[in-house]
C-alpha cells in the first residue's frame, strides 16, 4: 500500500514537473517584451468548445447508432450505411455523401416512379438569384438539382409562392424549419456554417455597399 | 525496490487506462444517419418498437418525389398519422411494403426497429437542436420490453 502511494505521488511529482517546465520555457518566451501571462483559471462551467462535440464516428451500422434497439433481431439485418455508401461521392456533413453529385455522375439511379424503372424526371433549368441585405454573397436557387429529385407540387404553392418578389426568406425563418428549411436541415443538406455557400454563391457587385442601420442614418452627431 | 516502483507504476497506469475507457464507454447521445426519422405515434402504446425509417437507404432507391408527391408523405416527422391497417390498404409505407415493389409487411421487426420509449423525432434536425430540448435516449435499465 506504502508502495503504491509512492508511486503515485512519484508520478504526480513528474507531472507536475514537466507542466513546470512547460510553463517556465513559456514564460521566458514571453518574459522579454511583457509581464507574464496572467490566465484566469478555468474550470466548471467555463471550458473551452462546450458546444462544439463533434460526433466521434460518422455512419455507424444501425445496431450502434443509438437509435435502434440492438435487442431486437432483425436489427442486425438491416444494412450498414457505409456498404451502401460505397463508390458515392463524399461530402463533409450530413450522411457524408454528396447526393447530387452523386446524381450527376449517374451514380445512383433512384427511381422517378414508384414501379416503373424507366420513367424519366422533369427537370427544370432555371436558376433564381435572391440579393441578400447582410454582407454575405447573394443566394442562387438552381431549380435543375431540386427538380432532379423533387415534383414542382411539393413546393408550389404552399412552401413558396411561384412568383418573384412573393416570397420572404429569413436565416431564422430555415433555422426554424420553414421556406428552404422544410428539408435543408433535416433530409437534404445541413444548416452549417460549412454549407453557407452552396446558396451564397453569388458575390456582391464589386461596387456594393452594406446599407448603413437606421441607428446610423438617424445619428444627430454624424 | 526499483523493480517495485516499477510494477506500481504499471498498476496505476492500468487503472488510469481502465478509468479512461470507462469515461468512454458511458453512454453516448444518439450518433444515427442524418436524416433518420423515429416514428412513434402509436407504436409504443401498442406494445412495439418504435419505426424507425432511414432517408438515406430510400434515397438510394427512390427521388423524393415518389413518396412526398405521388404517395402524400408531409414534410413531418410524425405528421402522417401511419397506422397498420392504411399500410396494409395500400396507402403510405404499403404502396411499396406490399410484397411486390418491397418486402411485404410481416418482417415487422425490420421497420419496428427503435429503442423503446423513443419519442417521433427527426435525427440530425436542426430545429431539434436549437429549440427542442435535447434527445437523451434512455438507459439501459430504463427501457420497457
Amino acid at each position: 500500500m506504502n508502495q503504491k502511494t509512492k508511486a503515485i505521488s512519484f508520478s504526480c511529482a513528474v507531472l507536475m514537473a514537466a507542466f513546470m517546465w512547460n510553463a517556465q520555457s513559456h514564460a521566458t518566451e514571453v518574459g522579454d517584451k511583457a509581464a507574464p501571462l496572467m490566465l484566469a483559471e478555468v474550470s466548471g462551467p467555463n471550458t473551452f468548445n462546450l458546444n462544439l462535440k463533434k460526433p466521434k464516428s460518422r455512419n455507424l451500422p444501425p445496431a450502434e447508432d443509438g437509435i435502434h434497439d440492438p435487442e431486437n433481431e432483425a436489427t442486425h439485418s438491416l444494412q450498414h450505411p457505409l456498404e451502401a455508401y460505397k463508390g458515392l461521392p463524399t461530402s463533409e456533413f450530413g450522411n457524408y455523401v454528396d447526393w447530387v453529385k452523386a446524381l450527376d455522375q449517374g451514380k445512383l439511379r433512384p427511381r422517378w416512379d414508384r414501379a416503373d424503372p424507366n420513367e424519366e424526371p422533369f427537370v427544370m433549368d432555371l436558376d433564381i438569384v435572391r440579393p441578400v441585405k447582410a454582407s454575405v454573397p447573394d443566394v442562387v436557387f438552381p431549380h435543375r438539382q431540386h427538380t432532379e429529385w423533387l415534383f414542382c407540387s411539393n413546393c408550389h404553392p404552399a412552401i413558396f409562392k411561384p412568383q418573384r418578389l412573393a416570397n420572404q426568406i429569413s436565416m431564422s425563418a430555415i433555422l426554424l424549419g420553414q421556406k428552404c428549411g422544410v428539408c435543408h436541415g433535416k433530409v437534404s443538406f445541413p444548416v452549417e456554417t460549412k454549407t453557407c455557400r452552396k446558396c451564397h454563391s453569388k458575390p456582391k457587385p464589386a461596387d456594393w455597399q452594406p446599407p448603413l442601420s437606421e441607428a446610423t442614418l438617424k445619428n444627430p452627431w454624424k | 525496490m526499483s523493480s517495485k516502483i516499477k510494477r506500481n507504476v504499471l498498476k496505476s497506469m492500468i487503472i488510469g487506462v481502465l478509468a479512461y475507457m470507462g469515461a468512454v464507454g458511458v453512454p453516448q447521445p444518439a450518433q444515427a444517419e442524418y436524416a433518420d426519422v423515429v416514428i412513434n405515434n402509436y407504436a409504443d402504446a401498442a406494445g412495439m418498437r418504435p419505426a424507425v425509417f432511414p432517408h438515406w437507404f430510400h434515397r438510394i432507391r427512390f427521388r423524393c418525389k415518389v413518396c412526398h408527391a405521388d404517395l402524400g408523405f408531409a414534410f413531418k416527422a410524425g405528421g402522417n398519422k401511419i397506422t397498420m391497417a392504411k399500410i396494409i390498404d395500400g396507402k403510405f409505407c404499403g404502396a411499396c411494403h406490399n410484397g411486390e415493389i418491397s418486402w411485404s409487411v410481416e418482417n415487422c421487426a425490420m421497420c419496428h426497429s427503435g429503442n423503446p420509449g423513443t419519442p417521433t423525432h427527426f435525427h440530425g434536425s436542426t430545429v431539434q437542436r436549437l429549440i427542442a430540448p435535447a434527445y437523451k435516449p434512455l438507459q439501459a435499465n430504463d427501457t420497457k420490453k
